[in-house]
Parts: structure tokens; sequence; C-alpha cells
């Protein structure tokens, strides 16, 4: 059995498909139904801001569907969302723990050079889910920790694995195994930790959501986020002191974030990138919408949905996805001639822009020569882009 | 213990890669009556140097890397460039291209960089400084901005184009972008495109070079010559699609660079080779990824016609793997590696490398090949005897901090 077999019990419901056409393969309507609930989510959303934050903290964490394609969307559900007004230790754990997180980064098999199972087999560890912890998930890169500190967190990991896929009633949940696990101490970040099998893991966790490192990191992605490119330093001390002094309470962060002033600079700054963009569009128009198209219109514009190319996840500047603006003429023309015929592209420009539309953007709409044309230049205006 | 989604790792590739080609001509090569070619690509994740160019006249590979060692003997050969080293087994038309002399291995190369993060380690190498996540431009978009604007050619000039929309960090900078992608969809109306510049010339300057690109490609490549039929799928890659998305996006990057008025200098990236788990260095995962990278070399040569020897292709990592096979049949973040140059105006048919060894003591701590030649090196070479860069914007502009970094001279054939 491989993980895309079965390593979730999933309910799914049929899938959507063309008329004539076979059902895709399980794992794929795994994810299709998965891609189909967040997309509903966020349209349907009164107020985006509680999506926008289970989208900004599946990326920061993110999985890759490429690797562990039945498990992306539950992923999601399962790690990410119930945390996203919680506390960020909880998260960490949670995520680090998680089938597919501990698939994507390889750690299924990492085992000891010194456990049962390591001599035995004279197999040892793959550091590759202990660095990016350190450098993605938490402290961030370039902030003094060594090669010794990935290796020997590496150790503390092992162990971490799932039960296997076979196994008819927990297949594919997390579990530790001692007999991987790397006996005795270790020594992370100058704190040692003692061998108390998965609790070690979970201790130097808990230090690390605590770092004042990690609060420095994940304020800046926050910040860079939802507010600018390059955001400014006294916004980024706000939310750092924030998540802090509260202990990693990701409520408060986002309250934190939503009452700075800095937060409400009358420049539209950030590119939406082009999930942001798509959704937008289809909050504007009310359009009817299929998940396979929503998620073939993102893989075009370089945003696969939960595949980004590397565990950094997707980018979040402008510099990234400016390049894009061109393919997304052609798919926003596109869209437009399906969806255009019922709607007031003009009536549309107050709805979706009110007092941001500017008078180019006005003129512009108005004066197109069709009501295709009217939308593909509202979903392109400036104002829309950019948010 | 567990068996593992098996085309899984054959899925991370597609729609990765992003190119990027100057439209300027280098004015010192053209005085000379030459119209040289340049085009880097970024294979991003790092590529394993040792199972790419496996040195199987060393004494201590085969206890080093085990079963996995590539050598000369095994079920899959590799195959042989010289008395010491020996390419692997799925690049065969590289291999053809060294034994007509058009290309070079450089080994135990590395960038400035020693620690082990992929994304700081890209950042070093495209960026061209030392200092990762100090600059927002790269040094291939720097050396051309440094070129004057006379040497522009024509109406498409001071514009790099791209295929895909993300443009790696190596072409990023002042000078504005073309970009070319694989048509899914049917484009926009030249009309729509029209109003659109308009509402951004008064609106968003940046947005408005974004689109003024678009109808400059055009020029270009004329209507459907570049393209594959509207309506082709994304989703759902294996192996046969990345072959074919390898060939395609650095095969169209050729098909522009060989036009008479086109790009003369471009960059792609390809992703996926970070190989920690199963590495499949003769015949698995790795293997795959060499071949298809291989053919896409293949699809280079061919869509240069005669061009090619004019060209110079570059393939750069950010760094290299674990010298030694990790607990998980792979191997984790290293230091040296490959570079590997193709072309037919290559000075070809040679191992460039200042060998450091194998044994315990000879790797960097115990664990990395040590690295004895620059990265940067080998690019200022190329830089200035290809496209005649000169010595000081190399220094200055392209690699700040790299005077200490001397060009290797005599790498193209015209040098």
């Amino acid at each position: 059995m491989t993980p895309n077999g079965g390593a979730q019990a999933a309910k799914p419901e049929p899938a959507q498909t063309q008329q004539g056409q076979q059902p895709p393969p399980l794992p794929v309507q795994l994810v299709q139904n998965e891609a189909k609930v967040r997309i509903e989510a966020a349209v349907a959303a009164e107020i985006g801001f509680v999506e926008r934050l289970v989208w900004f903290w599946s990326n920061h964490f993110c999985v890759s569907a490429d690797k562990a394609l039945s498990m992306a969307g539950a992923y999601e559900r399962e790690a990410i969302r119930p945390h996203v007004l919680g506390r960020f230790v909880d998260m960490l754990t949670v995520v680090e723990s998680h089938p597919a997180m501990l698939f994507y980064l390889d750690n299924l098999e990492s085992m000891g050079p010194n456990s049962v199972a390591g001599i035995n087999r004279d197999k040892s560890l793959n550091e590759n889910l202990a660095r990016e912890i350190l450098e993605l998930h938490t402290l961030g890169v370039r902030t003094g920790y060594s090669q010794d500190d990935v290796t020997r967190f590496a150790k503390v990991l092992t162990g971490w694995t799932w039960v296997g896929l076979g196994e008819p009633n927990h297949g594919g949940e997390f579990v530790f195994v001692k007999r991987l696990h790397e006996p005795g101490e270790q020594t992370v970040i100058g704190k040692t930790y003692p061998d108390t099998g998965v609790e070690q893991g979970r201790a130097v966790l808990a230090d690390l959501a605590r770092h004042p490192a990690t609060a420095g990191h994940i304020a800046y992605k926050f910040a860079r986020h939802f507010v600018a490119d390059n955001p400014s330093p006294s916004l980024v001390d706000k939310l750092a002191k924030s998540f802090t002094d509260t202990d990693g309470n990701l409520k408060e962060l986002a309250k934190t974030l939503i009452t700075a002033e800095e937060a409400w600079t009358p420049e539209r700054t950030k590119l939406k990138r082009p999930s942001e963009w798509i959704i937008c569009a289809l909050r504007l128009t009310g359009a009817q919408w299929v998940v396979g198209r929503v998620m073939s219109g993102q893989a075009l514009l370089g945003e696969r949905l939960w595949r980004p190319l590397a565990p950094n996840g997707f980018a979040d500047d402008e510099s990234t996805w400016i390049d894009g603006l061109s393919q997304r003429v052609d798919i926003a023309s596109e869209f437009a001639g399906r969806v255009a015929d019922r709607l007031d592209p003009v009536a549309l420009v107050e709805t979706g822009l009110g007092p941001l539309a500017s008078a180019e953007t006005r003129n512009t709409v108005a004066r197109a020569e069709s009501r295709a044309q009217a939308l593909a230049l509202l979903l392109m205006a400036p104002e829309f882009l950019r948010r | 213990m567990t068996e593992r989604h098996a085309p899984s790792r054959r899925e991370l590739l597609l729609a990765s890669g992003t190119l990027f080609a100057w439209a300027y001509l280098p004015k010192l090569a053209r005085a000379e009556g030459r119209d040289p070619r340049f085009l880097t690509i970024v294979l991003r994740g790092a590529l394993d140097g040792l199972a790419t160019v496996a040195p199987v006249g060393d004494p201590d590979w085969v206890s080093l890397r085990g079963d996995s060692a590539l050598t000369l003997d095994s079920n899959t050969p590799a195959l042989k460039l010289d008395d010491f080293f020996a390419l692997n087994p799925a690049m065969p038309n590289l291999h053809r291209m060294f034994k007509a002399n058009e290309a070079i291995v450089v080994h135990a190369a590395a960038t400035s960089y020693r620690e082990r993060s992929h994304f700081d380690g890209q950042d070093v190498l495209e960026s061209g400084v030392e200092k990762p996540g100090a600059i927002r431009t790269g040094w291939l978009n720097r050396l051309l901005a440094g070129l004057a604007p006379e040497d522009r050619v024509g109406s498409n000039g001071g514009r790099a184009f791209a295929v895909g929309p993300v443009a790696p960090l190596v072409v990023r900078g002042p000078a504005p972008v073309l970009s070319w992608w694989p048509r899914r969809v049917l484009p926009a109306s030249d009309d729509t495109i029209l109003r659109l510049l308009d509402l951004y010339r008064h609106t968003d300057v940046n947005f408005a070079r974004v689109i003024e690109g678009r109808t400059k490609l055009s020029a270009i490549a004329p209507a459907g010559s570049m393209e594959q039929k509207p309506g082709g799928q994304i989703a759902g890659p294996d192996l046969a699609q990345l072959r074919a998305y390898f060939a395609e996006a650095v095969g169209t990057a050729a098909k522009f660079l060989a036009q008479p008025d086109g790009p003369r200098v471009g960059a792609l990236a390809l992703d996926g080779w970070d190989t920690h788990y199963n590495e499949g260095i003769a015949t698995g995962w790795l293997a795959q990824l060499l071949g298809a990278l291989d053919a896409a070399l293949a699809a280079v040569q061919e869509n240069m016609g005669p061009a090619w020897r004019e060209t110079v292709v570059v393939l750069v990592t950010e760094f290299g793997r674990t010298a030694r096979i990790n607990g998980t049949n792979g191997t984790d973040h290293g230091t040296a590696t490959v570079m590997l140059l193709a072309g037919g105006a290559l000075k070809g048919g040679r191992v460039i490398a200042d060998w450091p060894g194998l044994k315990a003591e000879n790797l960097l701590e115990n664990r990395d090949l040590k690295p004895t030649t620059d990265v940067r090196a080998v690019l200022k070479g190329l830089l200035k005897d290809h496209l005649r860069a000169d010595d000081r914007a190399l220094a200055a502009d392209v690699f700040p901090g790299s005077d200490d970094v001397k060009p290797i001279a005599g790498l193209v054939t015209s040098a």
C-alpha cells in the first residue's frame, strides 16, 4: 500500500468529473475534494481574514502534494486550520509530527546510528526535517545554529514516523518508534535534553517556539505577507513583542496586526498572489466555478495549489509574481468571456473597488468594447491586482 | 518499513522552469565578427556532483559510496570521460559532446557559500554576492545592464524574456523583462492588451513594463512559431511529461537565442535535485532527471542549428551533497559539486579539477567534497572570453568582492 492509497481515513465524496470521463484516481479525488472545501470557504467567507490566516500558515509550514499527494489537503485541515487562532507551539508540534510532514521532509526512516534498528541495519540519519524546522519553521536562517545542532536535532527526531500503511486500523498515523530513536541526551542550541523518547523532541520544539529568533522570524513573515514586501521595522517589532509576550498566541498576533496603524497605510503595496487574485475574482463576480479549473488557473500562474517547489513555500514578494501578469491577462480574458454576460462591469467597479477605483480605471472599464472586455480590464486593474 | 508513492518525486518538477534572455548583443564580441550565445541553467535543490561525474579513478571512491558508487564495470556502467572521471550513464548526449570537444566538466566547484541552506545557497549563486539576502538582483541582469544602451538589438532591445510565470533571481534586476510560456489558454485580444497598457501607463509603471514586454516578444516570435496548441494539460505530471517539459523549456530558449534578431543571453531554472531519500543514481530518480536534462541539452544543440558553434550553456547548482550516502539511501546537503558546460564554442573535452581527494581527512568537515574551484572563476572566465565582459565590471558589479577570484582563461575556442 502506498501513502496515496490510504494514509488518511478519508470520506470521499464523488469528485467532479466531466461527462464521459473516468473518475480520477482516489488520491486525486481526495486532493480535489479538499481543494473544493478550501476554495468554498474562501469564496463564501463574509470576512476572509481567518481564511487568509489558514493560507498563510499553510504556506509557512508547507508540504507538497507532488510528494504527499493524498495527504496535502488533510494536512492543512488537521494540522494548520485548528491552530491559526491558537498557540504557535501547538501548531508546531502537530505539524512536525503530522504524517504528511514526516513523509515530505524524509523523516520516516531516519534512524539513530546507535539505535537498535540503526545498528541492525547499518543505517543512519536523514537530517532534512531537522534542518528545515530550524531554518524555515522556527528560528530562521542565519540565526546562529550550527551543523552540529542540525545533526543532533535530527537524532532527537529519530523514531518520529508513521504506523506502517498496511496496518488496517492505524496505518499512516503518527507513532514514535523507540527502536529507531537515537539513545542518549542531545544538546541543541546550547541546551541539553535528556532522552525522554518522544518527549525529547517535543521539548526541543517547545523551546524553539519560545526562542526570540522565532518571534522575529514569524513577525517578519507575517508583516511581509499581510502588509508590505518590506514591512516597517516598527510593525515587525510590535508583532514580535506580541508573539513573545503572549507565548506565541496567534490570535493575539492577528489582533496586533489589524490594530497596528502601520497595517492601514493608504498605499496598496502588495501584489496579490495568483491564488488570492483568483478568489477575489470569484467573490467579485459570484461566478460558478469548478475545482479543476481553479486549480489549473493557479497552476498556469505558477502557484500550483499545495505544490510549492521547495519547503520554503511560495514567495511573498512582488518581484516573484509580477512577470506572471502577462499570463493573468489571458486568464482574465478567458474567464470574463465565460461569465460576463449576466454581469454589469461598471457596477462591479463600485462593488469591488468603490472609493479605491481611480478615474483611469473607471474610464477604462466604462469605455470597453464589450462586457467581457470590461470585466477582464477590471480584473486586471491595478487596484484589483493589489491589496 | 513502508513503500513509497513511487512517482512522487517525479512529480516535483513541472512548471518550475523560468527563462530569461536578454536582447542585448555583446558589443566587443560583435566587433570581432562573432555573435555569441550564452544560456545559464540553474539546477535548484543541490545536484549531487559525485553522482553526476564520478571520480572512478580515485582509490577511495568505491569505499566511500559503496553500492551507490558509479563505476565503469557495473551493470549500468558510467561513461568514461578520462582516466579519472566518468559521467552518469543517463547522459549519453553530454558524453557525445564531451568527446567532440564541445563540453567541459568542472569538478569540486562551489560558490563562496559554506552553510547548507538551499535558499541562502541559491541566493548567493544567483545574486553573485557573497552575503545571502543582501541584494535583490542577479549577476546576469547586472552584467547586461552594464552594457551600453546602444548595444541593444533594434526594437526588441533592452529586455529579458521568460518561460513560465516566475523569474529566477539570477536575471532579476533593474532592466525589464519579456516573458514567454507554453500557451495553455487562448491569449487575450490585442485590443484588450492595448487598453490595459494604456491604463497601466497612467497608473502603474511596473505593470506597464510587463505588458510592454509581452507585445515586444511577439515581434521576435511570430505567432504560433514557438507554441504548442492551447489546451495542453498541466496537471498530473509524470516522467514523460517531465522530459517533455525540460526539452520544451530549454529547447525553446535555444530557438529564441538562434533567431537573427533574438536575444543572446538567457537563463532558466529547473527544480527538483534535492535527493535526500532513495536517490537512484544509476537507474532511479536522479538518473531519470539527468536523462531529462541530457535530452534537453540535445534539444539545445538541435534548435541552435548553425549558432551552436557560438553557444555556451552552463549548468550550475547552489551546492553539492554529502560525500557519503545518508541513512535513507540519499544524500544530505553538502558543499562542492560539478559545473557542466556544453556548447560548440567551448574548448572542450576536458575535466577541470584540482581534485581534493576523498579520504576522511580530505573531506570538508569529514562530510562534504572539499571545494577547490570557485564557481565565479568559471563564470567570470566565460563572461570575459565569450561575451567580452571587462574585468572591472566583473569584479565590481557582476560579482562584487571577487577581485581575488581570477577568471579561468581559455574555456572557449575564440579566446
